[in-house]
């Protein structure tokens, strides 16, 4: 089909459709006028009932728990599959690119901002469950401390800072141990994934129960998820930063 | 408090036919991290500070950087 | 402005799709379809929105403070960070298939056969 003959028949299709998504629209409730009993029942009794002042946390780890081992795994497999696509098999030593960082300022600034990333990632996953943040989003901020010591440093240490093994090690633990902290409820003869731990006062770190767990737990996971994920695409781009030297 | 979501609400609807008409490819990297910082400030008028430092760190750590070592990639091969 | 952020999340999948139907580039594909994906998003926030709401964070507010819904949150911020690793894995699927069809134009990829 040519691409004109298929922009009509997509101009067509998407007049229907847009029709559609309008008409029904108009039978949705007025945009703020929310009649979900679920959200208010939450809001009213996560805070007492699990002691978590981010109700938001509650549900992600807590009331949804197994919908979010669902998403963890997704993310699991996602990067296992860019992990199987783009590793080559390479020699041991794989060609190291030159750094194009020359300048020392540069250098000295990056590199300590790493470090306020790194306490910035920690800070927002250990908070998770009291003010806006968690696991997934702090563990977004670590993996881009790793990667600020490559962009700023030099690959070779980012390479030593992110040993292939060790992150392999640390993304396993993380979706694993979200499943055996579930199965561990189950032991004790719960439901699976049920709260198992003494609740605490809310507002403090020690509170919401077995959340804090599975919070890092999720941490973890997408931390080593993301590093693996740099890792992978980078090493690709090493390879091709002096076109010469790539093997194979 | 209206005005405030009407304007940011059509901002994201300009931001996306942005994203979508823009063909040089380091350009669309720029412009998809401008749609969701635009998205970022939706999701807080609309009372989501969670979900909007989802995808702050998404749009501006994750999506760019995974995009230009692709676009990295295709370019070295010509 | 009562259906405004409705049609926004209709627009922003349209938008979309448009995208991906005139894209010449797989990496150009791999954002329409991330676009596409926002748009539920925006519909599933705006759904749980509650006029005059907060938040549903209660630290240092009042608990039965007026708050939006929790749970389209819990959907949403999960699902934009796994999000990103499946588009990678898409792009990764790209650059295998540059390998074998020496191109990134999906127009100019023959079709399989077995």
């Amino acid at each position: 089909m040519s691409r004109r003959a298929r922009l009509a028949l997509f101009g067509i299709a998407a007049c229907g459709l847009a029709a559609l998504l309008l008409w029904s629209i108009t039978g949705l409730p007025k945009f703020g006028d929310y009649h979900g009993a679920y959200g208010k029942i939450l809001d009213k009794a996560a805070p007492r009932e699990r002691q978590t002042s981010n109700v938001v946390a509650a549900v992600v780890f807590d009331y949804r728990g197994f919908d979010t081992m669902g998403e963890e795994l997704i993310l699991f497999a996602a990067v296992m599959g860019v992990a199987m696509l783009l590793r080559e098999p390479r020699e041991e030593e794989a060609p190291v690119p030159e750094d194009p960082v020359r300048s020392d300022a540069l250098r000295a600034c990056g590199v300590s901002f790493a470090g306020a990333t790194l306490v910035l990632g920690l800070w927002i996953v250990a908070h998770g469950y009291v003010t806006p943040g968690g696991g997934f989003q702090g563990g977004v901020i670590l993996a881009a401390a790793f990667l600020l010591v490559w962009l700023a440093g030099s690959y070779r240490s980012y390479r030593r800072l992110t040993p292939v093994p060790i992150v392999e090690l640390g993304e396993g633990t993380g979706a694993g141990g979200y499943v055996v902290i579930g199965l561990c409820a189950l032991l004790i003869g719960d439901a699976f994934l049920q709260n198992l731990l003494p609740y605490g006062v809310a507002g403090k770190l020690s509170s919401g129960g077995s959340i804090p767990l599975l919070n890092w737990a999720s941490g973890l996971e997408v931390t080593a998820a993301f590093v693996l994920l740099f890792n992978e695409f980078l090493s690709e781009r090493a390879v091709l930063i002096d076109p010469t030297r790539r093997p194979s | 408090m209206v005005a405030l979501q009407a304007t940011i609400m059509i901002l994201v609807a300009l931001g996306a036919l942005a994203v979508v008409l823009t063909n040089d490819l380091v350009r669309l990297v720029i412009v998809s991290s401008a749609y969701t910082l635009l998205l970022v400030v939706l999701f807080v008028v609309l009372q989501a500070p969670d979900v909007a430092l989802s995808m702050l760190v998404v749009g501006t750590i994750g999506y760019p950087l995974v995009l230009f070592v692709a676009i990295r990639r295709d370019r070295a091969d010509e | 402005m009562s259906y405004l952020p409705f049609v926004l999340a209709a627009w922003i999948f349209l938008v979309g799709i448009f995208g991906i139907v005139r894209s010449r580039h797989f990496i150009h594909l791999v954002v329409s379809l991330s676009l596409t994906q926002s748009s539920t998003y925006v519909l599933l926030l705006s759904i749980g929105y509650v006029k005059h709401g907060g938040a549903p964070i209660f630290k240092d507010v009042p608990l039965g403070t007026k708050a939006v819904d929790p749970v389209v949150q819990a959907l949403t911020l999960t699902d934009i960070v796994v999000s990103v690793t499946v588009a990678a894995l898409l792009l990764a699927v790209a650059i295998e298939a540059k390998k074998h069809a020496k191109t990134m134009n999906p127009d100019e990829l023959r079709p399989v056969r077995g």
